[in-house]
């Protein structure tokens, strides 16, 4: 027995030191160098692989940070919304001005209430395939389909479809502004917007481009490209895009005006505390009551 | 406003479904039940009953509390699972071991990866072999039949498979033709599992599954071929130490086997080359198991092991593509 | 007539419910607006080239092609555009159109609108392929691919075979059939056309067995006229997708169109029968794409019906002659159960694929309840082109795109048989269109670098 032992003991624990030195050996001659700093931002970033900084993944952005900061000194230009990037700034040696805040915008309110439902659809869960099938159940063409193409891509687990208004809706706590949503969605119901002052943002929740007449017929909450609020903004901030306001989020200083002008209640103030008793509380405020 | 239904096409449907499917199979067993209940007596339906109970109760269970979809229950596929575990079984095993291979049937053969159509083998087989290995005398030790009309032949309480009476004989040295010279014919002496002693009830049934295109036919054929072929050459060389094929082909599991286990749709191949393969690989696995494995009955771990070579024979065997002939 | 030919794998049959096909073909009353769609074909919607106010008369141009892959579009009534606007279309989205008030019926005078039958083809291959073009001829078996494009051969191939695309393989629609037995000898003066065009010696219709009728018709001509020598019948087994180009192409002359490649590449030019037709009137007649015939059936449809219309009719009207709309309707499609599309409303204006106006109620249209794949392998079998259809609905589904191209997502054809076939109900088809969709992107971009 003693035997036995004795006999399994040498032959393993040679056989594991001969192994160990191939191995070394192995390991010494196909040595990649790699500037160690790499893995230092790399371990400072979020690992999600998003895609959001425009990198294959997260390893592929670190290489090109560590490399801006080598040839230019500076990493300008590379952000991550989903880290911090003070952190992976200061493992190069630099400092940087935190950037804006990002999150995903749902500009969409073609709830079931609002737009009711006038087809039924059968078929694949994916919004693209949809898509090339039909306007919509409610008719609009431009609006959100509701299948969640978003929800599959995201990687923060940060927009769920809402079971009460077929919609999306982004968890601001979670969404980092990655964009890979945006990018998921074939008719661009979902926009990158700043974070805001206190995450407040003042919106147009509709990109429908259709004239008037058909977009009210399809939504009740549709901009209709009546230009109203385009003509309210003292600061310019409301472009007309064909039959859709858009409101430019460097120029808009939240003031609301234009929530209070918008006969549609299309355009959308979120996260604002109650207004003062005197100003009646349009339904809009906020996004969470529902209209 | 209206309701259209909004689809992609084609917006017309073929009568298959997976209902009609299970429940095709279901019919298909039931000549083979109704003669283990001639043969056996009331056990068959207490441990039918028992087995397809659990099985339905098991998965109802999982997808309530665990899985927490859509309900699957109706679709039929746990009674066939059911029916098909009872049909491996003797028939005086005690109902809490049913219940054990059961739950290990559902709850690890089909639900733990995730329902109908993802299990990678065989459900009622993975609780087959379950039983067998962990209660191997309670799977082993079969009544003697007690048939519904007439006296039981023998007095004893327990009597011998076929295929387990030549096994043994064989390895005391008897010859295998003498083992079977004189009561291969006679009924109720042999015992086994309630689907195994009526191969022509299950072949019954097999013909109505590929009459209804349930499954092909050449699936149980080949199995059965292959089988034939290897245990007559066997035989042919030495029939003094291998038995006549015809007990091989109809004494044991062979045809349960052939129908309705290795015809399974989600363990199988998906192709018809990959089918062929598939059960080549079940013949010869089976009767070499049989003839120099430990166990009389080769047909359950068989077919185990070719439901395991499935994904690499799917990704193996292609179907013919159209216009890939010409290559410029 | 030569014995019965298929395809040799997959395929499926589905109930055949040929309603309408001993119902004559009903000239339909010109509407009192036509609607008539810029985007009717594959490829770019035409330029409209009238305005507001504009008379127009039967016939005229009205949209001129815009790009290669386009067609032109014709007045199908006389009188005054009162718009230029868009219109809801069968596609679910709202597309450009000219609406015109129709007032009498004046055609342009150059058109020929006698019935008498023109044998003569004077003009040379050059002209009747720039003749097809002009008047704005598609493949009105729904896929509405430009004519002229498919007549014009590469100069390294030759075409031999011209094959007449009669199988008419969709269930319901019977718009063929009636053509083949009412204007076959128009059809087949089509048929001589498109060979001289094409330049081939010899032309194949093939057609199913169920519309025997019409090819014993069509074969008893071909034998008593010498003009018609080089046209053979081909009777086909009724299996779906035996209508399929590849698959017609390989049940007629047993050759296989290589994958990624068209149908020229084996000599054969395919042509359904509808556009054999049209091709005739442009060519013979001078008469542009301005009608068709419109099968209007569905179960519980009270009349199901043939009808020649005028291009940009409502559909509503239509299904109106042919009994009024059922209750419970589930589905109204524009073509066939098996490739059509399925509309969101019941008034859309008939445009140059519609082959047909399906009707179908809650009787025959089951609700889907999806489960899981039982990796049955069915659809691999009923697959024409030899596809894993469950495998490719997967990748599709996981967005696993390369994995999509190398098992030849390219290939299919959405014949739709493999989730006419499946148990699980599945929506197989849906995720391979998917998957389809963004590989061709994804290997259109790649080329392009």
């Amino acid at each position: 027995m003693n035997d036995i032992l004795l006999y399994s003991l040498i032959v393993l624990g040679v056989l594991g030191g001969v192994l160990a030195v191939i191995l070394y050996i192995v390991a010494q001659k196909f040595k990649v160098e790699e500037n160690p700093l790499i893995d230092e931002v790399e371990s400072n970033l979020s690992g999600a692989n998003c895609g959001g900084c425009g990198f294959a993944g997260c390893r592929a952005f670190a290489e090109a940070c560590v490399k801006s900061a080598a040839d230019k000194g500076n990493i300008d230009g590379l952000n991550c919304t989903s880290s911090d990037m003070s952190k992976v700034a200061a493992v190069l040696g630099l400092t940087v001005t935190a950037a804006e805040p990002k999150i995903a915008v749902v500009r969409c309110n073609g709830t079931c209430e609002n737009a009711p439902k006038k087809v039924h659809y059968e078929g694949a869960d994916i919004c693209a395939f949809a898509h090339t099938l039909y306007a919509g159940s409610n008719g609009c063409p431009n609006g959100c389909l509701g299948l969640g193409d978003c929800v599959k891509k995201c990687n923060f687990d940060a927009i769920h479809i809402d079971e009460v208004t077929g919609l999306p809706t982004v968890d601001e706590e979670k969404c980092v502004g990655c964009g890979a949503c945006t990018k998921a969605c074939p008719r661009g119901v979902i926009e990158i917007r700043p974070k805001g002052k206190n995450s407040r943002r003042v919106y147009v929740s509709c990109v429908n481009i259709e004239k008037g007449a058909i977009a009210m017929k399809n939504c009740n909450v549709s901009c209709i490209g009546c230009q109203k609020c385009f003509k309210e903004c003292p600061f310019e901030a409301i472009e007309m895009r064909g039959n859709l306001a858009y409101i430019n989020p460097d120029k808009c200083k939240s003031c609301r005006k234009c929530v209070d002008v918008c006969p549609r209640g299309s355009i959308l103030a979120v996260n604002f505390p109650p207004r003062k008793p005197k100003v009646e509380v349009t339904e809009s405020v906020n996004n969470e009551s529902k209209e | 406003m209206n309701n259209y239904i909004i689809s992609g096409s084609p917006h017309v449907h073929g009568n298959e479904s997976t209902k009609k499917i299970m429940y095709s199979v279901i019919i298909a067993m039931m000549p083979a039940f109704l003669f283990s209940i001639y043969y056996f007596g009331f056990d068959a339906v207490r441990v039918t009953l028992i087995s397809v109970a659990a099985c339905v109760l098991v998965e109802w269970l999982i997808q309530k509390f665990l899985l927490k979809g859509q309900n699957t229950i109706s679709d039929g596929s746990a009674i066939v699972t059911g029916m098909l575990l009872a049909f491996n079984l003797p028939s005086n095993i005690p109902a809490w071991m049913v219940i054990v291979g059961a739950i290990v049937a559902i709850g690890i053969g089909k639900m733990s990866f995730g329902g109908l159509g993802n299990n990678p083998f065989n459900p009622a087989l993975v609780g087959r072999v379950f039983m067998l290995i962990s209660f191997p005398v309670a799977m082993t030790t079969w009544p003697t039949p007690q048939p519904m009309f007439g006296e039981a032949l023998t007095d004893a309480v327990t009597g011998p498979t076929l295929l387990g009476h030549i096994k043994e004989g064989v390895a005391q040295g008897i010859a295998a033709n003498e083992l079977i010279a004189e009561d291969v014919v006679r009924p109720f002496i042999y015992s086994g599992s309630l689907g195994e002693i009526g191969s022509i009830a299950i072949i019954i049934g097999g013909l109505f599954l590929i009459f209804r295109k349930v499954i092909d036919w050449q699936t149980p054929v080949i199995i059965i071929a292959t089988v034939a072929i290897i245990s007559t050459v066997c035989w042919l060389i030495d029939p003094v130490q291998f038995v006549h094929p015809m007990i091989h082909i109809f004494g044991g599991g062979l045809m349960l086997g052939a129908f309705f286990m290795a015809t399974d749709m989600a363990t199988s191949p998906m192709t018809m080359s990959g089918k062929i393969i598939f059960a080549v690989g079940i013949g010869a696995l089976t009767i070499i198991i049989r003839l120099w494995g430990a166990y009389p009955e080769g047909m359950s771990f068989a077919i185990l092991i070719m439901n395991a070579f499935v994904p690499l024979i799917n990704k193996v065997c292609k179907p013919k593509r159209f216009g890939n002939t010409v290559k410029k | 007539m030569n014995p019965k030919k298929t395809f040799p794998k997959g395929g499926v049959h589905p109930e055949e419910n040929k309603l309408s096909s001993d119902q004559p073909i009903i000239t339909f009353p010109i509407p009192k607006q036509a609607i008539i769609p810029l985007g009717q074909c594959l490829g770019a919607p035409a330029e409209a080239i009238v305005k507001k106010g504009d008379e127009v008369k039967v016939g005229q141009l009205i949209g001129t092609a815009k790009g290669f892959i386009s067609a032109n579009v014709h007045s199908s009534v006389s009188g005054k555009v009162t718009k230029v606007d868009e219109v809801m279309d069968h596609t679910g989205y709202r597309k450009p159109a000219i609406f015109i008030e129709v007032n009498g019926d004046e055609w342009l005078e150059d058109i020929d609108t006698s019935d008498t039958l023109v044998k003569d083809i004077t003009l040379s291959r050059e002209e009747i392929i720039e003749r097809v073009k002009n008047h704005g001829i598609v493949g009105m078996g729904g896929a509405t691919f430009p004519t002229n494009v498919k007549l014009s051969i590469p100069k390294d191939k030759k075409a031999e075979f011209v094959i007449i695309n009669a199988a008419e393989c969709e269930p319901y629609l019977t718009c063929d059939n009636r053509l083949l037995l009412e204007k076959s000898n128009e059809f087949l003066v089509g048929v001589k056309v498109l060979m001289k065009a094409v330049d081939a010696p010899k032309a194949i219709i093939g057609i199913e067995v169920n519309k025997i009728k019409a090819a014993e018709l069509l074969d008893k001509i071909i034998r008593e006229d010498s003009y018609f020598s080089g046209i053979e019948v081909q009777p086909l087994q009724t299996k779906y997708p035996q209508g399929g180009e590849k698959q017609l192409i390989k049940a007629c002359t047993g050759r296989e169109v290589p994958s990624g490649k068209l149908p020229i590449e084996t000599g054969c030019v395919v042509v359904n029968v509808a556009s054999t037709f049209a091709i005739y009137e442009a060519v013979q007649k001078n008469k542009p794409l301005i009608s068709r015939v419109v099968t209007v059936t569905g179960k519980s449809v009270k009349k199901p019906s043939n009808f020649m219309v005028r291009i940009g009719t409502s559909s509503m009207e239509l299904i109106e002659a042919a009994g009024g709309l059922p209750e419970n309707i589930t589905n109204i499609i524009n073509g066939g159960p098996m490739m059509g599309k399925s509309v969101s409303i019941s008034d859309f204006p008939v445009i140059k694929g519609t082959s047909g106006i399906l009707v179908m109620t809650d009787k025959e249209a089951q609700p889907r309840q999806v489960g899981n794949c039982l990796r049955c392998g069915k659809c691999i079998n009923a697959c024409p082109m030899g596809l894993e259809p469950y495998l490719l609905s997967r990748q599709a589904k996981n967005n696993l795109f390369e994995e999509t191209e190398a098992s030849n997502i390219m290939d299919c054809i959405e014949c739709g048989s493999c989730e006419f076939t499946c148990p699980a109900n599945i929506p197989l088809l849906d995720y391979i269109r998917y998957g389809k969709n963004k590989t061709g992107q994804i290997i259109r971009s790649r080329n392009q670098k």
